[in-house]
């Protein structure tokens, strides 16, 4: 299948095709005019790593808002969510005094902990929701912004009454403050973490959906959901699973995104979500690769324009996002 | 007795079904008996409740009113995937396949219970539809309208049914495609019991062996085909023909 709509696209449009990825090169080393290799390195790391923890949180709502069309507002809520329970596993650990020498390897392991934490937490919460909530407004727009804001407001409440209204440090175990250099360019081993933390769920992700009988199903579902009912399948669940993945996904994103800044506050999703949004379209709806591309997108170009011409770098964003919405009005990987 | 009631010799059994759809009284009291075996036909005009019957039998509408049975089992208040697992197989009149998945895929999403069995039953399933081989990898939404209709019909006999619901399959074919759907119904009602809702009433003839007609959400006709063949006043009345 993916052979054929590859022919398919470069046959009816080769020339946005190449002069696209060109473009797109290009645009990409122009920083270099203003800054020396080391620096443009060292930025470069840093964005792929800001962009693939964007990733997370985009996956999650590429999920819930591209393939069910489920206007979530509350996906922030639950990255925030996620964020403190990942911080409560570490605060735990912490406590026990084993962040502060830890290992990398052990770094690594508390880190599953609390990612584990958190994608538990995140996917409960998740088929909460889905099951009480979001089930009765599948299909109205309106009613899913109206309901899902309710949601975020009582999970951010909720984080409030528990943890209290203030930022909180996030203890970061010990084996990932260190750093490693090559070439001159100064890698934290966090980021690496992330990096391939980000293409691994890629990777499994686009495995579920496009090989296994589930992702089957669930395209199934996303296009005509008659035909998979009297097929036997029972959607409903299926649909609740979809939408816990996403929850689940934000969660791990969250704290992820908890360690990387070292820190949590009630209301830290909404800036990522807005993030997340731009990644989402840029990549066009329900396409898990277009998230992948646009978050590495979006997490570099931040990064080089934070560096530049700090003020910028969010505006910079929304312009990519308009430019690329002009060439392709569904987004890089949006089908028509 | 209680339990007398509730059983029904025949294969599928409407009793007074009522249907709403939004606050249309679309199906107003449609009574059926349909034994196992051939082919049952479903005649009338559009908009006479055809689809709205299938779609209630198979759970995907609501019964508003009225019992249904199925092998002698009421599944009126059951779902479309409950009632899937019982046997009944359902192909719809529009989308009946998945555009957006290929051919390979449609056939997967078909199996319900994936095993040595349906696996044995594809391959005798692409030898009465040798075209679907050739665009296995193809995306369904790109297949002709023809191979489309083949696609809807072969996906659902790659698992074991007791009852194929199957909803106009020769809506927009060319004579020479609907005589090669013709032969693979023939083949298709000797195992499997087929209800089938049909316009093309020469197609109707050469598969079915009795007919129900519908009018206005009522059964109007009820008999073998042929003894409708011959009603010519029956005939211009609910089919114009
Ligand atoms: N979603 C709907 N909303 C309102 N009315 C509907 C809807 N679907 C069907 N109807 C009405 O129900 C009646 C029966 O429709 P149905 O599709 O069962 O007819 P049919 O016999 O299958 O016709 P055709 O031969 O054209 O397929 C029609 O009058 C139709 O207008
Ligand atoms: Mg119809």
């Amino acid at each position: 299948m993916k052979t054929d709509t590859l022919k398919f696209q470069t046959r009816n449009r080769p020339f946005q095709q190449y002069a696209g990825w060109i473009i797109g090169i290009g645009l990409f080393l122009l920083p270099l005019i203003q800054m020396d290799l080391t620096t443009y390195l060292t930025l470069t790391v840093a964005g792929i790593s800001l962009g693939m923890l964007i990733f997370l949180i985009a996956s999650g709502l590429t999920l819930i808002f591209g393939l069910m069309d489920v206007l979530n507002l509350a996906h922030a809520a639950f990255f925030a969510f996620g964020a403190y329970a990942g911080f409560t596993v570490l605060n735990l650990l912490n406590n026990a005094g084993w962040i502060d020498t830890a290992s990398l390897a052990q770094s690594l392991f508390y880190l599953a902990l609390a990612l584990g934490a958190a994608g538990l937490a995140g996917g409960g919460l998740g088929i909460l929701t889905e099951k009480i909530v979001i089930k009765r407004v599948y299909g109205n727009h309106l009613m899913q912004l109206l309901v899902t804001v309710g949601v975020s407001f009582v999970i951010v409440e909720l984080l409030k009454m528990i943890w209290g209204v203030n930022d909180e440090v996030v203890p970061v175990p010990m084996g990932f403050q260190d750093a490693f250099i090559i070439f001159g360019v100064f890698i934290e081993y966090f980021r690496v973490v992330a990096i391939f933390l980000g293409i691994t769920i890629f990777a499994i992700l686009q495995y579920i959906l496009k090989q296994t009988k589930l992702g089957i199903i669930v395209r199934a579902g996303v296009e005509n959901q008659e035909i998979v009912k009297a097929t036997g399948y029972n959607i409903s669940w299926i649909f609740t699973l979809v939408f816990a993945a996403g929850s689940a996904l934000a969660a791990i994103g969250g704290t992820m995104m908890a360690i990387f800044n070292q820190a949590v506050d009630p209301g830290m999703g909404n800036q990522f979500l807005i993030f997340a949004l731009i990644v989402v379209i840029i990549g066009g709806l329900g396409s898990v690769t277009g998230s992948f591309v646009g978050a590495v997108i979006v997490g570099l170009s931040f990064n080089y324009v934070a560096f530049l011409w700090p003020k910028m770098a969010l505006g910079v964003n929304f312009m990519i996002m308009a430019i690329i919405l002009l060439i392709r009005p569904k987004g890089l990987f949006g089908k028509d | 007795m209680p339990d007398m009631v509730e059983t029904k010799p025949s294969l599928l059994c409407l009793e007074n079904v009522h249907t709403h759809i939004d606050q249309h009284h679309i199906l107003q009291g449609v009574s059926m008996d349909v034994a196992a075996g051939g082919a049952t036909i479903l005649l009338g005009r559009n908009g006479a409740g055809k689809s709205t019957t299938l779609k209630s039998v198979m759970g995907l509408l609501p019964v508003s009113q009225g019992r249904i049975f199925f092998n002698g089992q009421a599944i009126e208040a059951s779902k479309p995937y409950e009632i899937a697992r019982m046997g009944m197989g359902f192909v719809p009149e529009d989308k009946a396949v998945l555009s957006t998945l290929t051919v390979a895929e449609n056939f997967r999403l078909s199996m319900f219970r994936e095993n040595e069995k349906t696996h044995k039953k594809l391959a005798e399933v692409l030898d009465l539809f040798p075209a679907l081989k050739k665009f296995w990898k193809r995306q369904a939404g790109l297949l002709s309208g023809g191979q489309r209709q083949m696609l809807a019909i072969a996906r659902v006999l790659v698992c074991e049914h007791t009852l194929l619901l199957i909803d106009e399959p020769s809506k927009g074919l060319a004579p020479i495609v609907v005589d090669q759907l013709a032969e693979s119904l023939i083949q298709i009602k000797d195992k499997t019991k087929v209800i089938l809702v049909e316009q093309n009433f020469r197609l109707a003839q050469q598969v079915g062996s009795d007919c129900f007609i519908l009018d206005d959400g009522r059964v109007a006709f009820n008999g073998p085909m042929d003894e409708l063949a011959k009603d010519k006043i029956m005939m211009k009345k609910y089919l114009g023909i």
